[in-house]
């Protein structure tokens, strides 16, 4: 099927509304995508027609939803090519995921003395849960460092890796700055010293195919509502052997097997890792997501996102005061920058009102901002429903921007 | 003038812009007027930190009343921050414990004082008021 821009736009209701009597131009998908009738109807339908608790009832209707809910399971097994859909366990969104790798691995495989490996380019998410699992055993946080440009160095982590590694987790995609990660190359070198590796996959699903087998990942994370699903979903693939091997994270109903008040023993995979009624209609959601984003092609998503890249970065380059952070030589379409000395929050509070939602400030990686001595920069993150007109459109507020404060 | 009074001027003020652009403007104008603070006095202890902007508060106590000082990294939040000294500064403490913010929602900034902002301001009307009320009852002890 052919990349109708058009065509897609339609599908996004909200893009067609006016903010400040001005076209609605939204720049802030890292934090969050819109979502395409078809995510919305299909949840609607379900709380209309067919919402009953999965797994536990022997009617009609819990019959129907366990096996929308399953089938959802599937759908997101066969998206990133896992082999098992027991390996595809549904959590609130990817920090879930993070600390319950953190907590269960750390459970049953960190001691003092041992070392965690992330990297300068993380979001939060996946900085504290392993900090806060360093505190409770002893063990050291180490960091593979990041170029000027955005980019980890691998020769420093080839130094990192040692045999006190017990885990390397690292972000595919930043989110403050776009780079992509190696992390193919990452997890070859972590598994030659038998160290798995965990991969924050929540800026990269959206933006062209993932494999966990071929990238060969021990656990990949992600969220439903940066993938145009909704909020409060998401998956943590994990590989059956490794999964296995963990105790559970939380503990409650669903995820036990036989209960008695001296003795519990518990489910298989992957209820063992779900206890309490999962978010079954965000999992019905989050498949249509995943099945709109198979519809469209994520191929022609690439590439319409990689033309507006390319495009928005030579329009701003046009700004002499504009600074870019994240000049990666792999990175998705996310615009990073400052203008010279004008404060980020006041440069987006006059960009706001040409009706342009962009981001300021940290997003959530103060480290990243340390790394280049900056408070915040300015992000534009962009979706294949964006078009190069409203990127046009953002250059005219930075031009005002920069008019008022200079 | 009472402390209303001072709002209710503003609110007029801010009456003949029908633009964001000038109401921003306006503000720009503002935060040139208020005086900076020297770098040496930004230490922690006056910084309220903000996620987005960040602002240093003093206060002083000077014949009775209670005298702000601020600053802020953002140009809009130093604007922002001129209107509060003008309604609050070199007032009694009495009168800016009790005193009820208006005119922020009347000139249209709201949305700048939503605790999500995390721009400092609102954590700073409440350090105002906490400076007011620890001056407050340093008199009634000296008293």
């Amino acid at each position: 099927m052919a990349f109708d821009i058009n065509k897609i736009r339609n599908d996004f209701p909200i893009l067609k509304q006016q903010v400040y009597n001005k076209p609605f131009v939204y720049f802030d998908n890292a934090a969050t995508t819109q979502k395409p009738l078809k995510v919305i109807e299909r949840m609607n339908k379900v709380y209309r027609e067919t919402n009953s608790n999965i797994h536990r009832g022997v009617h009609y209707l819990s019959d129907i939803t366990t096996r929308d809910f399953e089938h959802a399971r599937e759908t997101i097994r066969s998206f990133i090519n896992a082999k098992h859909d027991h390996e595809i366990i549904f959590t609130p969104g990817t920090t879930s995921g993070i600390n319950l790798v953190a907590f269960s691995f750390g459970e049953k495989f960190v001691s003092e003395g041992d070392e965690i490996l992330i990297s300068a380019l993380e979001h939060h998410a996946n900085i504290v849960p392993w900090q806060m699992l360093c505190k409770r055993k002893g063990a050291k946080l180490r960091v593979i460092p990041m170029n000027d440009d955005g980019e980890l160095i691998l020769d420093e982590y080839e130094k990192l890796l040692s045999s006190r590694t017990r885990i390397v987790a690292v972000t595919h995609v930043a989110n403050s700055i776009g780079t992509v990660n190696p992390v193919k190359h990452i997890i070859k070198s972590a598994h030659r010293l038998g160290v798995p590796v965990l991969v924050d996959g929540a800026q990269a699903v959206q933006h062209g195919r993932v494999d966990v087998q071929e990238l060969g990942a021990d656990f990949y994370v992600f969220s439903g509502h940066k993938m145009y699903g909704p909020t409060g979903i998401g998956a943590l693939y994990g590989r059956e052997e490794i999964l296995e091997e963990l105790p559970p994270y939380q503990t409650g109903g669903e995820m036990v097997d036989q209960v008695t008040f001296e003795e519990t023993t518990f489910n298989r995979l992957p209820f063992k890792f779900e206890a309490g009624t999962p978010n079954y209609i965000g999992a019905i959601g989050m498949a249509a997501a995943v099945e709109y984003l198979q519809e469209t092609g994520l191929e022609e998503v690439a590439v319409h996102e990689k033309d507006l890249l390319d495009y928005g970065t030579g329009r701003l380059s046009e700004f002499e005061e504009l600074v870019f952070f994240g000049r990666a030589k792999e990175k998705i379409s996310v615009l990073s920058f400052v203008l010279e000395d004008i404060h980020p929050y006041d440069a987006g509070m006059v960009i706001d009102k040409y009706g342009i939602a962009v981001r300021t400030g940290t997003h959530c990686a103060q480290p990243v901002m340390d790394r280049f001595g900056i408070r915040g920069t300015i992000r534009a993150s962009l979706a294949f429903y964006n078009t190069r007109e409203e990127i046009d459109r953002l250059c005219q507020a930075i031009r005002k921007v920069i008019q008022m404060f200079k | 003038m009472d402390i209303n009074l001072v709002q209710d001027q503003i609110i007029e003020e801010f009456e003949i812009f029908d633009d964001w652009m000038d109401k921003y403007n306006y503000l720009i104008d503002l935060s040139r007027s208020l005086p900076i603070i020297d770098e040496k006095y930004k230490k922690p202890e006056f910084l309220i930190e903000g996620c987005q902007s960040r602002v240093w508060l003093m206060a002083d106590m000077e014949n009775g009343t209670v005298v702000y000082t601020a600053d802020s990294d953002a140009v809009i939040t130093k604007g922002i921050i001129s209107l509060l000294i003008r309604v609050m500064s070199g007032r009694q403490p009495e009168e800016i414990i009790n005193n009820d913010l208006y005119f922020i929602d009347k000139i249209g900034l709201k949305e700048n004082l939503s605790p999500t902002r995390s721009n400092g301001l609102v954590s700073m009307i409440k350090q105002m008021k906490l400076y007011a009320l620890a001056y407050q009852a340093k008199a009634k002890k000296n008293n």
